[in-house]
């Protein structure tokens, strides 16, 4: 039995910002998925099943939110499935989406990812002391940051590769309307002179806490048919996990990743990612983690990921446009983020991502991580249908 | 042509009031290599591994990343998880395997709750502006439920405590159950229920493996064909719901096929006696059906266990032969709002 193609007819998110005193969790929730359906031009009767994610309910201080939200997304008589994948969550719950209609199971699905980090502390809400258990140290900036260090070390780049990242991807955000940071007067000099928080992690160098959820309707061939605006179409789909620490582990180029990304370049026929991918989001919380990202899919050699960034071939019109809504590093619901690279990979092939649109974007490839560089998603979408 | 797809094998912990001396994954590892020796399957056999669990019971975030060490997740796996009863995560393996991208998958989930104080916790589930501040615990509500079907006439306190009584009895030859015996009906807990009619509160842990088609064959001599599996929500405010309904579990039902023919036995994750008469009463079982022979939620009720807990032990009956079409259900949130239902059928003998 063959699988059944699968479609992206509508995207949603709202206007991200650090806290969004103005609505409820539900609120903020059913913002997205409103704006889902309207670019679908579908209604809450036309969705059959509705799949949620977040990371780990502690950002709100809500049990398994799922169940409260089941009234504002429109899911009652309807199944609902919450994911939970650590930060890899956004994309992961897209991909059990996507499966509902790749299995037939069901003809249109509402998948959502959404973080309220304004309720709580994400920080401290990663960093509650377990016994016996290394602790975090004051949240994922701490964990990262030796990561980051190995890597500049392993590749000898310079120190300036990471604030490059950071200032084209805060750029970036300002032809986003959805992102939460718009630095208008953002300077490369200012990125520099930023405080330093997790050496050599500076603080415009991280990514912000942020409010805001993200939506997408997937659909069959079928339903393909009948949407209003171009659908994307997804070629692959991927997630690989393993485990946080282990004798041997490659923090800097995790297995995992590598193996993710082998996955969905077979099923998309993707023989050489540099040449046949357009354009790419991915999951860059602090700005080293482009370059160390462009090795670890094999967009460039192992060592040579930061000369594609020192050369401005990530830049919004270089040859491999890298997170051209801003990103992570603009934008951060935590358990939104990886939906927003999925969904904003789906906006450039369907030529709908307005002053930050790649032209031509054919195939594009949404990323997401978590955990200790572990859990990995990843989806690539292409503006045609596959070809089997 | 769908693909088929059966549970070939099922294990479980001791379920126990504490277990103080083991850590999560020291708890769920010996369920891993029990249910993976009964196939002769190593991790790096499985195609897809899922899971179920709660960082709320757990009390840290990301706590499912330390299970997954245990599991064994090099080289790295496709796995996944959710934040629910293990039921649901079977769910998501059995849409992975009929797309046909895994012939096979590992299934588990497991819960402690002796740490913490289980009524409080489940209080957080609640909605967290209107309802959570008032910390209505889930004995509480319950209760409500229950003194709406008393009230609807639908059962009385002695059938209550006959189904408790039932439950015991039954555990009686399942030696990982909690609760076993003769149990007194005891006092209110939350008036109309008494300690009699609510579970245990307790830790466990459990573990499925799904196969498709004729690997399912190879791997287990009478697979439990999952003929159909559906789960449905309900609002999550008790006001506008009837709490003497179940039409979620109804509809579950319908979509699972689980009304085509009569099944010989249902598992009913029913935490509260109550909670049988409701579930009874959507999925139409007479006397005839054979309800919770391991003795169901009331005799052991590891949360976010308990519903992949019956799935397994359904799907084990048919294993043995005791069964040839079998329910199974899952439950999640207040007062049975959200259900699943499974129908698994044995090969004809």
């Amino acid at each position: 039995m063959s699988k059944e193609p699968v479609a992206v007819v509508g995207v949603g998110q709202t206007k991200h910002v650090a806290a969004r005193r103005d609505v409820s969790i539900a609120g903020l929730v059913r913002e997205a998925a409103r704006r889902a359906l309207d670019d679908a031009e579908l209604s809450w009767a036309d969705i059959d099943a509705v799949v949620i994610g977040k990371a780990p309910d502690f950002f709100e201080g809500v049990m398994m939110p799922e169940l409260y939200l089941a009234d504002a997304l429109g899911a009652v008589g309807k199944p609902m499935l919450r994911v939970h994948t650590a930060g890899s969550v956004g994309g992961s719950t897209a991909l059990v989406a996507a499966n509902l209609v790749a299995a037939r199971v069901h003809g249109t699905v509402l998948t959502l990812a959404f973080e309220k980090q304004s309720e709580s502390n994400a920080m401290w809400g990663l960093s509650l002391p377990i016994p016996f258990q290394q602790p975090l140290l004051a949240g994922a900036g701490g964990f990262f940051a030796p990561h980051v260090r190995a890597y500049m070390r392993r590749t000898g780049a310079p120190d300036t590769v990471g604030s490059l990242v950071a200032y084209k991807d805060r750029r970036n955000a300002l032809k986003n309307p959805y992102a939460h940071l718009h630095e208008h007067d953002i300077t490369l000099e200012k990125v520099q002179a930023s405080p330093m928080l997790w050496d050599p992690i500076r603080y415009s160098e991280t990514c912000p806490s942020s409010d805001g959820a993200c939506a997408m309707v997937l659909t069959d061939r079928a339903g393909a048919a009948r949407a209003p605006r171009p659908p994307a179409w997804m070629h692959g789909g991927a997630m690989r996990s393993e485990p946080t620490l282990f004798a041997g582990k490659d923090a800097v180029s995790p297995q995992a990743g590598k193996d993710c990304a082998a996955d969905v370049y077979r099923q998309a026929g993707i023989a050489d990612p540099r040449r046949d991918i357009d354009a790419v989001e991915m999951y860059v919380p602090f700005s080293w983690y482009e370059p160390m990202w462009l090795e670890n899919l094999g967009f460039a050699d192992e060592g040579e990921g930061w000369k594609l960034t020192e050369a401005g071939v990530t830049e919004l019109d270089g040859d491999l446009p890298v997170n051209m809504s801003g990103g992570v590093l603009s934008t951060n619901p935590i358990g939104a983020s990886g939906m927003i690279r999925f969904a904003e990979a789906a906006l450039q092939v369907r030529g709908l991502a307005g002053e930050h649109q790649v032209e031509g974007a054919r195939r594009v490839l949404g990323h997401a991580y978590g955990g200790g560089s572990q859990f990995f998603s990843m989806w690539l979408v292409g503006s045609q249908p596959p070809a089997s | 042509m769908t693909r088929e797809i059966a549970v070939v094998a099922f294990a479980q912990t001791d379920h126990r009031r504490t277990s103080d001396e083991l850590s999560e994954v020291e708890m769920l590892m010996p369920v891993l290599h029990a249910v993976l020796d009964q196939t002769g399957l190593k991790t790096a056999d499985i195609g897809f591994t899922c899971s179920g669990s709660s960082d709320y019971l757990a009390g840290r975030a990301f706590s499912f990343t330390l299970a997954l060490d245990g599991v064994g997740a090099w080289p790295p796996i496709s796995e996944s998880h959710v934040e629910m009863d293990g039921a649901w995560a079977l769910y998501e393996a059995w849409t992975k395997l009929l797309t046909g991208d895994a012939d096979t998958a590992l299934v588990y989930s497991y819960g402690k709750s002796s740490p913490g104080s289980v009524r409080d916790v489940l209080t957080r589930q609640l909605d967290p502006y209107y309802v959570a501040p008032l910390w209505p615990d889930s004995v509480a509500l319950a209760a409500l439920q229950a003194q709406a079907l008393i009230d609807a006439g639908d059962t009385d306190e002695p059938a209550l405590a006959a189904v408790a009584a039932r439950s015991r009895t039954d555990a009686t030859t399942n030696s990982h159950a909690q609760l076993r015996g003769s149990v007194p009906q005891g006092d209110y807990l939350v008036r109309p229920l008494r300690t009699g009619d609510c579970p245990p509160i307790g830790d466990g842990a459990a573990a499925v493996i799904l196969a498709a088609g004729e690997r399912a064959r190879d791997l287990c001599e009478r697979p439990a064909w999952i003929r159909g599996i559906d789960h449905r929500i309900e609002a999550h405010g008790l006001g506008v719901r009837d709490l003497t309904d179940s039409p979620s579990t109804r509809l579950a039902a319908e979509r699972a096929g689980a009304f085509e023919r009569p099944v010989d036995t249902a598992e009913l994750h029913a935490p509260f006696t109550s909670q049988e008469v409701v579930l009874r009463k959507a999925l139409r079982l007479d006397d005839s059906v054979r309800v919770n022979p391991s003795g169901g939620a009331l005799a052991a009720n590891p949360v976010m266990a308990a519903g992949l807990l019956r799935i397994g032990e359904a799907a084990a009956r048919i294993h043995r032969g005791e069964s040839d079409r079998a329910l199974a259900h899952a439950t999640s949130g207040p007062c049975l709002q959200q259900n699943l239902v499974a129908v698994l059928e044995g090969d004809p003998r």
